[in-house]
């Protein structure tokens, strides 16, 4: 998948989000200076001042919810072999999903008044637009997941994206089920990977990692039900990551 | 070889200012020597927290707006917290709040050193990043990363970890730390300061522009304490500010170049962040940072923005002396899980904290279901966007003889110096509440 002649040239790029998922690479400080020995980094607007277009590994953050960061994707797409879907607002569009509960033209409104200057669209994930090869999920991206998917594409391998439930990462951390604490959570039909660090830190899962590919839907329905949550909490925690039982994708045209 | 200053023409954009978080960019127009233009445009997307927030329950709140910003998440979370605890008439026990004041100090060094070592530091040395540093200047850079991590280890502690924090929950924080994750983070504290030491001496070596300017500077202040997640909101002109009427002093207004707006007080523009907490707050600064304040020379109040990168340095000190201080607090408590307190009441409530860039405001509208119906933030960096402007205004003219390239590095060097956030500062919005 990548060339050995010479360091693998890795972009970071960054559309609608909090960019805490670069951050998160910044936070290997441990390992910063092996990995920097490994690839070269040529485009990371938030830590340096080169730039360059030629690069063979693309990270992409954030969700697309400007008409003008359309083209600026493709062109990514165009120049990487290889592009991830990194975090969240990437992968499923995340937090940013919520405000397409409003109408677009009362949202401006809203927060910016008569006279907005913004233009606004929907928000989407990026695979609505471009392809994408490679996804870590969550928000934000947990560092151990992070450094796997490098590793891996370095090597050459086909990153392996965890495709089981939370509940499994839950057991193995030892966590009490937070049903049984009489709260309620998604965790059953969330992508694990994740270490169940919500859970083990005395929340529940939130769903930030998007729901997995073959969802136990009527058993998930259920333990909601057995445990007395109303069809409305249900529906209100699987809206907050956009994460519904079904994958809507939004089409989109220029 | 100076350049005839009184004559200049000098036409400068810079787009999507590289080293700062998020996407802006800086435009300067002189013309006969006279600066007709001086605009930091945000051109971040805008994100629509307060419409997200709408119609989501309480308890959420926390959690959704920790995503404005991956570097203050635990500012933008407190600022939440203590809007709906106060909206709901929620009180959080003394071991919380220390948990919570000690994740803060932990995102305040985090955030300073992300700043001064990632950012600033390379315009000092000539490099586009701290990448080419870990080679030339492999002390400085270690001292930065190694400083960073153990920053960061503060919030992964408390709050599991720093981007994001998770158990600061409404009503109390929902997750204990073992005793020995304390001492352990003890130990590591006590050796940052050689590592301090070593920048503060980096930044003695290699001085930054000189340029004052008298500015207005608002933050929080509190009586016996500097105040970060306790105080009330406190101008350095000294006219009656409080929690109340914060939003009737400081007004937000729309310009057509920017995705943020902009903050104005009833004096005009006014500098918030490490800098204006050091000015208005510098009696109560501990030992060590007072010790590193005479070092670097600052003398307050100080009007020179550059300075700021200064403040954040003297900051990381004081917070590392906060953090020992808390931590020594909670290793003679008995310390064991707690149920979070629950809401008692419902209406309308404001939660203000010192984020790493300044002081951060939340405000909401809590119905009797316990949902979210308004919301109003006011973020740093938007409160921000006037003295830069008008810094670079000022400070272009005093450098009109140097050439082009050098004039454009130093504007970078200036806007820089305010540690814009500007992911944060797309946020802003008119509410009148009722």
């Amino acid at each position: 998948m990548i060339p050995l002649e010479r360091k693998p040239r890795i972009g970071f790029f960054s559309f609608t989000c909090c960019e805490g998922c670069q951050l998160m690479f910044l936070s290997c400080e441990e390992e910063l200076p092996g990995i920097l020995e490994h690839i070269e980094i040529v485009n990371f607007r938030e830590a340096m001042t080169e730039r360059s277009e030629d690069y063979e590994i693309a990270f992409v953050e954030g969700s697309i919810s400007r008409k003008e960061e359309i083209p600026k994707l493709k062109r990514i797409r165009d120049t990487a072999r290889v592009v991830v879907a990194f975090g969240a607002c990437s992968s499923t569009g995340g937090i940013n999903a919520l405000k397409n509960r409003f109408p677009m033209d009362e949202l401006k409104r809203l927060v910016y008044g008569k006279k907005s200057p913004v233009d606004t669209i929907p928000v989407v994930p990026i695979d609505s637009i471009i392809p994408v090869d490679v996804y870590i999920h969550g928000c934000p991206v947990p560092e151990k997941e992070l450094l796997r998917v490098l590793k891996d594409l370095l090597l050459g391998k086909t990153p392996r994206i965890p495709n089981y439930p939370v509940c499994t990462d839950c057991k193995m951390a030892g966590n009490i089920c937070v049903f049984e604490k009489g709260m309620g959570c998604v965790g059953p039909v969330t992508r694990g990977g994740c270490d169940a660090i919500c859970v083990s830190y005395g929340c529940v899962c939130w769903g930030c990692r998007g729901v997995v590919d073959d969802p136990n839907i009527s058993a998930h329905r259920g333990t909601l039900r057995k445990y007395g949550l109303t069809e409305e909490d249900i529906l209100r925690s699987f809206s907050l990551y956009g994460s519904g039982y079904e994958k809507k994708r939004p089409e989109h045209k220029d | 070889m100076a350049l005839d200053m009184k004559r200049r023409d000098l036409n400068i954009r810079i787009e999507e200012l590289t080293r700062v978080e998020g996407h802006g960019n800086v435009v300067v127009d002189v013309s006969r020597g006279r600066v007709k233009e001086a605009r930091f445009e945000v051109v971040e997307s805008p994100r629509f927290f307060e419409v997200m927030l709408r119609g989501r329950r309480y308890d959420e709140a926390q959690h959704i707006m920790s995503r404005i910003c991956g570097i203050c998440a635990v500012s933008h979370t407190s600022a939440s917290l203590k809007a709906i605890e106060s909206a709901m008439g929620m009180s959080i026990s003394r071991r919380s709040t220390l948990l919570r004041k000690l994740a803060m100090c932990g995102e305040m060094i985090q955030s300073h050193i992300l700043h001064i070592h990632f950012l600033a530091i390379p315009d000092l040395v000539n490099a586009g990043s701290i990448i080419p540093l870990i080679k030339t200047h492999p002390e400085i850079a270690r001292a930065g990363l190694h400083v960073k991590k153990i920053a960061n280890d503060i919030c992964r502690v408390v709050a599991g970890r720093h981007i994001h924090p998770i158990s600061l929950f409404p009503g109390g924080v929902v997750h204990t730390p073992e005793k020995d994750e304390l001492r352990n983070l003890k130990r590591h504290l006590q050796g940052l300061f050689e590592h301090l030491d070593l920048t503060v001496e980096f930044l003695l070596d290699h001085p930054f522009p000189s340029y004052t300017r008298p500015r207005e500077f608002i933050s929080l202040k509190m009586r016996g304490e500097y105040g970060i997640y306790n105080g009330e909101p406190f101008s350095s002109m000294g006219y009656p500010l409080n929690t109340t009427t914060y939003t009737k002093r400081i007004k937000e207004f729309v310009v057509p170049y920017s995705t943020a707006k902009k903050a104005r007080s009833k004096a005009g523009g006014f500098m918030v962040g490490a800098l204006a907490r050091l000015n208005n707050n510098v009696r109560n600064l501990r030992a060590r940072a007072k010790k590193a304040l005479s070092r670097l020379k600052i003398k307050i109040p100080s009007y020179n923005p550059f300075m700021n990168n200064h403040a954040q340095l003297v900051e990381c000190f004081h917070f590392t002396e906060e953090a020992l201080c808390i931590i020594d607090t909670l290793l003679d408590m008995e310390l064991k899980d707690e149920p979070p307190a629950k809401p008692r009441g419902y209406g309308r409530g404001i939660g203000i904290v010192e984020a790493p860039r300044g002081i951060l405001y939340h405000e909401y509208r809590i119905n009797r279901d316990g949902i979210i119906e308004d919301v109003n933030c006011i973020i740093p960096t938007a409160q921000n966007q006037i003295p830069i402007e008008e810094d670079l205004r000022g400070f272009v003219e005093t450098i009109l003889d140097r050439p082009r390239e050098e004039v454009r590095w130093l504007i970078e060097v200036l806007v820089r110096a305010y540690d814009p956030c500007i992911s944060c500062s797309t946020h802003m919005m008119d509410v009148t509440f009722v």
